[in-house]
């Protein structure tokens, strides 16, 4: 059975009279979008994991008052498919698809904290994930209710109570790290369940930078949602405000420039080079090679003030807008970026040949941190994390949107260890791939406008699908009867690779940690919402 | 000829076990600066490590509330038997009174002392963090602890003393002797102190990551004076083991009376001497990473066995010959 056949396999199988899913036509970008009744809630994800597909993500809507909406995204390789349900505010229930997809955890304690669904037979059953101690188990903040301005909190009460699963036994002892540590990193808090050195077992806690997002999103215009959708992961500002304008522009129907389309990927490819090579300097650091964190820190530097310099932005911020971009590039830059591509290419080669066979290096990163293929696809692990277990999903090649649709892409980059080494080789591979990419658009750049205006559509939903550096990202936009947001959800590939983490780390020893995370390197912020 | 001008022996062992902390942090600015430069960068001033020390010195030292009087008191412990340790290496001069009541037995002693400290204070607040970072203090030291005896023992059967002062005596007695004992001691005393002072592959003295940390561990919870005190312990023992191995194996320059001239010309050997094991240091820290941990075993195995192959080729190639 091909890939393709599984997507109309399972819409036969829903649409058949036994469940009775009928074909919606709501949601712009995604084809097929299929509406369920609730009861059929779970075997739609027991039919999803026969046919093989990939969860990819879960998230609530308050339709007014009264009505709440849950939307599923299931990934073949080579298309997606929508289901969504009705469920009343009276009576959120539905069943829970953590069973089948245990990657979803969290998005569906994060439906349940924001709007109030509660997930029946969840493992974790209602325990909370982003609500922490802020406000009170009945309150849910994006019920209409609500108040848009939010209510103060006060001083939050130390989530003290949160049920970590322990372990115990002799000479079992208990590891808390965070949420605030001895560097300046986002906070996070993990506890490690240890045995000496040894792990046994490792529990995330996340949600401390909640910011409420989603609900900030509420009342925007256009341009004040990817506005904000540029903010929801600093280091993903480009991808989080291309899928929120994708959203956006699939909703209303409008059509972007292809020069606006290029400029865009460029933004996006320089976006993943900077981040990748943070990332690879970052994982030298962790195991005390400082020379190729200096060495990548440097190139990263210099690679930003370009930013800057021909983009306005050194993380590139603001840079889209809805319908386009906001700055043309200057008639001169193509030239001196394609020189300074060259520059950055010569400096790699040498550099990445050192890290990708220096013995110390080796000794540290090899076997380090294995994340197996299987638990990669059963949890839905994209971008580095997915490629390094050898999972080969890339949304430029396997559901190519625009500009990429265009362009003369190599095969996504692929390994197969599944270590830290791999997914660093992943990121060396693809800051070459990224490259060569850049040169392409470059050359190929067309001439015209670099914006256009957003028609806004009243009652309009889309859903945007970009790749971004660290992997697949959905943005869901919903607009209201005056053209507002009335919802936005960004889901950040680092729903599917936190958990990763608590995997791969099993059977390493402690000190070998940061170097995990690091090569996980998981958005808290694009998480925390 | 007038007499030259002589310094009384304890004034000299005094100004001496003066120039210990003095020059401690100046050897740290040093490596840092050169590790910088090797990684294009620019680096702090040399002279940082100082301005750090003023500037813990002036902040207010916390302590936890679960600590006990021993964390209060462990500072003061480490830093003054780290101390007492270094003013028995010889500096500048040698055949100091602190040479002749301290040998090398004693310095080892001492500094087992402040470990000894070290490693309680770690555990004493309860933190996770303490606890490892002990915990793995310990497995090092007692690895890294006998390497170093049979190291200095194998210097000491050629001198037919456990004085440093002896042995270094003995050897500029000697001239420039190519002995397979020194090259083996030599190799496994370098081990030992790359691994003691904390220094890459075992440990790394800039890492901010928590769980990596086996010195920076046991420190973690320490503020204010308290931790000033910690880390100029921490910059004297790299010191004593960069004086230990310089001025043991290139004893030249080192001043042999206590006249001024003397001990010019000693202060600025040791000075060129430390200069050159520094930068030696930062080229190392920069070609290799830290090691897994466990790891750190097999490292101080290997010192172990070159100090037995030190020992072993002293009885069989240098006894009687």
């Amino acid at each position: 059975m091909n890939v393709t056949d599984s997507l109309a396999d399972l819409q036969g199988l829903l649409t058949a009279p036994g469940i009775g899913a009928t074909a919606c036509a709501g949601v712009a970008g995604v084809e097929p979008c299929l509406a369920l009744p609730a009861a059929h809630w779970g075997l739609l994800a027991e039919l999803a994991a026969d046919a093989g597909l990939r969860h990819a993500g879960v998230w609530a809507d308050a339709l007014d008052a009264d009505r709440l909406r849950v939307q599923a995204l299931f990934a073949a390789p080579d298309g997606y498919l929508l289901a969504q349900t009705e469920v009343t505010s009276a009576h959120p229930e539905l069943a829970s698809h953590t069973p089948c997809f245990p990657g979803v955890d969290r998005l569906e304690r994060h439906a349940q904290d924001l709007l109030g669904v509660r997930f029946v037979g969840h493992p974790r059953g209602t325990v909370r994930w982003t609500r922490h101690q802020a406000w009170p188990e009945t309150v849910h903040p994006l019920r209409p209710g609500f108040p848009l301005a939010g209510k103060a909190p006060g001083r939050t009460p130390a989530d003290a109570d949160y049920p970590i699963v322990r372990l115990q036994g002799n000479g079992v002892f208990e590891v808390p790290v965070g949420p605030v540590h001895a560097g300046v990193i986002a906070p996070g808090h993990f506890r490690f369940q240890v045995m000496g050195e040894d792990v046994l077992r490792l529990e995330e806690r996340l949600g401390y930078v909640h910011k409420g997002i989603e609900k900030h999103a509420v009342g925007r215009d256009a341009a004040g949602l990817v506005r904000l959708a540029a903010r929801v992961a600093a280091d993903s500002s480009v991808a989080h405000a291309w899928a929120a304008a994708q959203a956006l522009e699939r909703a209303c129907g409008t059509e972007v420039p292809a020069r606006a389309l290029h400029l865009r990927a460029l933004l996006a490819e320089r976006e993943r080079v900077a981040n990748h090579l943070g990332d690879i300097g970052g994982i030298c650091n962790d195991v005390g090679f400082s020379f190729g964190q200096s060495q990548c820190t440097l190139l990263r530097e210099r690679w930003q003030r370009d930013n800057a310099t021909y983009f306005g932005h050194r993380l590139l911020m603001d840079t889209l807008v809805p319908g386009g971009v906001a700055q043309d590039l200057a008639a001169t830059a193509p030239e001196r970026l394609i020189h300074a591509h060259a520059e950055l290419r010569r400096v790699l080669r040498g550099l990445f040949d050192i890290l990708d066979d220096h013995p110390p290096l080796n000794d540290r990163l090899l076997t380090t941190g294995i994340l197996k293929h299987d638990t990669a696809r059963l949890l839905g692990c994209t971008g580095y994390v997915g490629k390094g277990s050898g999972l080969a999903h890339d949304l430029r090649h396997h559901a190519p949107y625009a500009p990429y649709d265009r362009l003369q892409l190599a095969a996504p980059v692929v390994e197969q260890e599944g270590d830290v080494a791999a997914r660093m080789r992943v990121r060396m591979r693809e800051v070459h791939a990224s490259l060569e990419l850049l040169d392409q658009l470059l050359a190929t750049l067309p001439e015209g406008a670099i914006a256009t205006s957003l028609m806004p559509r009243p009652e309009g939903c889309g859903l945007g699908l970009v790749e971004g550096w660290r992997g697949e990202l959905v943005a869901l936009v919903r607009l209201d009867a005056e053209a507002r947001v009335a919802r936005y959800f960004p889901r950040d590939p680092s729903w599917f690779n936190w958990p990763a983490l608590e995997h791969l780390i099993l059977g390493n020893i402690v000190p070998d940690f940061p170097v995990c995370n690091k090569s996980v390197n998981g958005s808290y912020s694009g998480v925390d919402l | 000829m007038d007499e030259p001008v002589m310094l009384s022996a304890w004034g000299m062992a005094l100004l001496q076990a003066l120039l210990y902390p003095a020059l401690a942090p100046l050897l740290i600015g040093w490596v840092r600066k050169v590790k910088a430069r090797l990684h294009n960068r620019r680096g702090a001033s040399v002279f940082q490590p100082y301005r750090d020390l003023r500037k813990l010195l002036a902040k207010e030292t916390r302590v936890a509330h679960t600590a006990s009087p021993l964390f209060r008191l462990a500072p003061y412990v480490v830093f003054v038997a780290t101390w007492l340790a270094a003013a028995t290496v010889p500096l500048v001069a040698r055949d100091l009174p602190t040479a002749q009541i301290a040998d090398i037995i004693v310095l080892v002693g001492m500094l087992g002392l402040a470990r000894f400290f070290l490693a309680l204070a770690g555990m004493d607040v309860g933190t996770a963090f303490g606890g490892m970072g002990s915990s793995r203090e310990m497995m090092i030291s007692s690895l890294a602890e006998p390497a170093m005896l049979v190291a200095v023992f194998t210097l000491a059967m050629s001198a037919h003393s456990t004085s440093l002062s002896s042995v270094i005596g003995y050897h500029l007695a000697e001239g420039f002797v190519l002995r397979p004992s020194y090259l083996f001691a030599f190799g496994a005393l370098v081990l030992v102190a790359l691994a003691e002072s904390g220094r890459i592959p075992v440990d790394n003295p800039s890492t901010h990551l928590e769980l990596t940390m086996i010195h920076e561990g046991m420190l973690l919870e320490y503020t204010g004076r308290h931790l000033a005190l910690m880390e100029l312990a921490a910059h004297l023992k790299l010191l004593l083991y960069g004086v230990l191995i310089a001025n043991v194996f290139v004893p030249w320059g080192i001043g042999q009376a206590f006249a001024p001239a003397a001990l010019a010309l000693g202060l600025g050997a040791i000075l060129l001497k430390l200069a050159v094991l520094g930068a030696a240091l930062a080229v190392g820290e920069t070609v290799v990473a830290k090691m897994r941990l466990f790891r750190a075993p097999a490292f101080l195995n290997l010192a172990l066995l070159l100090a037995l192959l030190g020992l072993l080729s002293h009885v069989i190639l240098e006894v009687g010959a």
